[in-house]
């Protein structure tokens, strides 16, 4: 397998499995807690935090835009839940809005750096698609820097989280600090967010989160073997996309992931046990078959 | 004839107006998430459109994009009708699968023609004036004629349906027992979002669609609570978004679209904090001027309890008031003002006593 030996392809095919596996998993508690939009809005907003970062250092190094890209996502979080939670305007009205604005402004941050005469703003814009193609090992470290912790705070974390997932009034009624395991649970997702930014780009992001989560949740009622799961179906998305985009050119990884991701979904909601759509049709049409004597 | 610049603004502030109508409904029915999933999902339309006519201004081009709006709200709807995922997810999951196949398609079909994924998303509303059809004998920018276009039609469907979309979108029940088909009126609004979108698209791309649709119908959602007032305010702020978004972007020569969205953002975090009664600072006023009245009518009752009884000349004393109902000195002294300009207490040297007023007001209590 020359996707494992060759550099380049190595990179790019262990860093989006790695994305894969992480995005994954941790969308499992976006989907369940009812925020699956809110990926899709907070990776839309971290473009003006990459471009900020930029224009304040002059430095292209993933550690720095990465981190302007998760406060920026952060902010407009925290922003959001103050919109729904002071005024009348419903999460899907706030979404969209906090979505295209911040993205807009992220535009003109993107417009004015191009104009900067220095030659270190080139490949900005790759942020927008993703270019899985120009992963190096580096960007490979700052993934593992930054999901590792994420990933930790959440099995540290694995009883509280899993009862404010399922059932935040319990949780609540239960003397739990809800609020912060909100905060903690929608750092962990800018997280993930900001680990898909340079693989799949801020447009195609949620899917990574959504797809694996749903995937994953036909097959299981068990939290525990959800979230394995996702990681799973993650991983092989992107091993299956980084596979195909190597096969021909002009197949950019980021689109091509988030199609196989589209269809271990697709096939998951068609045929995973007992809540599959065909598996429900057969499991009618069976007892149709028994009902008649046959 | 128009300079290009002024075109430029004509055309920011037709399609501003094009977006709010429809927007109106979106928000108010809590379906703005799909204007992001439509304005993301057209573009497959266009691509599929143009590999079938290799044109890009051919009708075919409405007609594939209109159907692929409608084809991804339906989408949506049969995967949430599934009741295996809910709604927000199921947006999540079609319009990235439909998106991704697009850019895939212009990636490997189209090559580098005008169509490529960043002007799409982005727009370029600098270049609009340069790309000009006839119509009547006059030559005019074709995003302007395709503007007008949407916010003429938007404008007859809004007059035709009005009563039909207030009902659905209030009472959706009554509507229904009415014999109003919620599903032509939800599928008519979704086809005039996807038309909308496809003709503001090329212009000012579709994250400022999005923007347009959205932000504007939200910051007069907070400034008004009657349905033609908002119509008429969004319209009107998305006009001022486009028009300062448009000199903000040449004064600092940054994207225009950009430019637009943020103004329009700007506007509803200003509306957001200082709206006059569902502002942030409106609101808090408004808790502090109740918490005061509250805290007046304490007054009173104390008074009352204490004026007749010998220890009147401790109990009455402003300074007891501090410790006995645990006042901060410094709001003690402004609810005994406040009572005091209110007419309900007045200052016999050290000791407070009711006036009538005041004795009225604590034993209507």
């Amino acid at each position: 397998m020359e996707l494992f030996t060759d550099y380049t392809l190595r990179n790019v095919t262990l860093g989006s499995m790695l994305l894969g596996a992480i995005s994954g998993l941790l969308g499992c508690f976006a989907v369940l807690r009812r925020q699956a939009l809110l990926g899709d809005a907070m990776s839309h907003a971290a473009l003006p935090g990459i471009a900020l970062a930029f224009l304040l250092t002059g430095q292209r190094d993933p550690f720095t835009l990465l981190l302007g890209a998760a406060i920026a996502a952060l902010v407009a979080a925290l922003w959001l839940l103050a919109i729904v939670r002071t005024s009348r305007i419903k999460d899907d009205a706030a979404l969209a809005l906090i979505l295209a604005v911040f993205f807009g402004f992220g535009l003109v941050l993107l417009s004015y750096v191009q104009r900067q005469p220095t030659a270190a703003q080139a490949g900005l814009k790759s942020f927008l698609f993703g270019q899985a193609a120009a992963l190096v090992e580096r960007d490979l470290w700052a993934m593992l820097a930054i999901g590792g912790p994420a990933l930790a705070l959440i099995a540290i974390f694995w009883p509280q989280v899993k009862l404010i997932s399922f059932d935040p009034d319990v949780a609540r009624s239960l003397g739990l600090p809800v609020r912060r395991f909100e905060v903690l649970l929608t750092g962990v997702l800018v997280a993930a967010i900001v680990i898909g930014l340079q693989t799949v780009g801020v447009v195609l992001m949620s899917a990574m989160l959504i797809a694996p989560a749903v995937a994953a949740r036909q097959w299981t009622n068990r939290l525990e073997t959800m979230v394995l799961l996702a990681a799973g179906f993650g991983a092989l998305a992107a091993f299956i996309g980084a596979w195909i985009s190597a096969q021909g050119e002009r197949l950019a990884t980021g689109p091509v992931i988030v199609l196989a991701m589209s269809a271990l979904t697709a096939i998951s909601l068609l045929i995973a046990p007992e809540r599959g759509l065909l598996w429900r049709r057969w499991r009618l049409m069976r007892q149709w078959q028994i009902g008649n004597g046959e | 004839m128009l300079t290009p610049q002024l075109e430029v603004q004509l055309i920011a502030v037709i399609i501003a107006a094009a977006c709010a109508l429809p927007g109106v409904f979106l928000v108010l029915r809590r379906m703005a998430m799909l204007s992001d999933a439509i304005s993301h999902t057209v573009l497959l339309g266009i691509v599929l459109a143009y590999l079938i006519s290799n044109s890009l201004a051919s009708p075919l081009l409405f007609v594939g994009t209109a159907a692929m709006g409608v084809i991804t709200v339906w989408l949506v709807e049969m995967v949430s009708g599934s009741r295996l995922v809910r709604e927000d997810a199921a947006i999540g999951l079609v319009f990235p699968a439909l998106f991704s196949i697009a850019v895939l398609l212009i990636s490997r079909y189209t090559g580098n023609i005008h169509l490529d994924t960043d002007s799409v998303l982005l727009g370029e509303l600098a270049f609009a004036p340069f790309d000009r059809i006839e119509l009547l004998g006059i030559d005019l920018p074709r995003a302007l004629i395709f503007g007008g276009g949407a916010l003429i039609l938007n404008a007859i469907l809004l007059a035709l349906f009005y009563k039909e979309l207030k009902l659905a979108t209030f009472d959706p029940a009554l509507a229904a027992t009415l014999g109003f088909s919620p599903a032509i009126i939800h599928y008519g609004l979704m086809t005039s979002v996807s038309l909308t979108a496809v003709t503001a698209f090329d212009a000012v791309g579709s994250i400022l669609v999005i923007a347009l649709m959205v932000a504007p119908p939200a910051t007069a959602y907070l400034l008004t609570d009657r349905l033609p007032r908002m119509i008429g305010l969004s319209v009107a702020i998305g006009v001022a978004a486009a028009l300062s978004g448009y000199w903000v972007a040449r004064w600092f020569d940054v994207s225009i679209a950009g430019a637009m969205a943020t103004m329009a953002g700007i506007g509803f975090g200003a509306a957001w904090l200082f709206a006059p009664q569902r502002g942030i600072v409106a609101q808090a006023l408004q808790h502090r001027s109740r918490r005061e009245r509250f805290a007046v009518q304490m007054l009173t009752l104390h008074l009352l309890n204490h004026e007749s009884t010998g220890d009147a000349a401790i109990e009455c004393h402003p300074r007891h008031l501090i410790e006995e109902l645990r006042w901060p000195p410094a709001f003690a002294n402004a609810i005994v003002r406040r009572a005091e300009q209110s007419g309900l207490v007045r200052r016999q040297g050290d000791v407070l006593c009711l006036t009538e007023q005041g004795r009225a007001l604590a034993r209507d209590l």
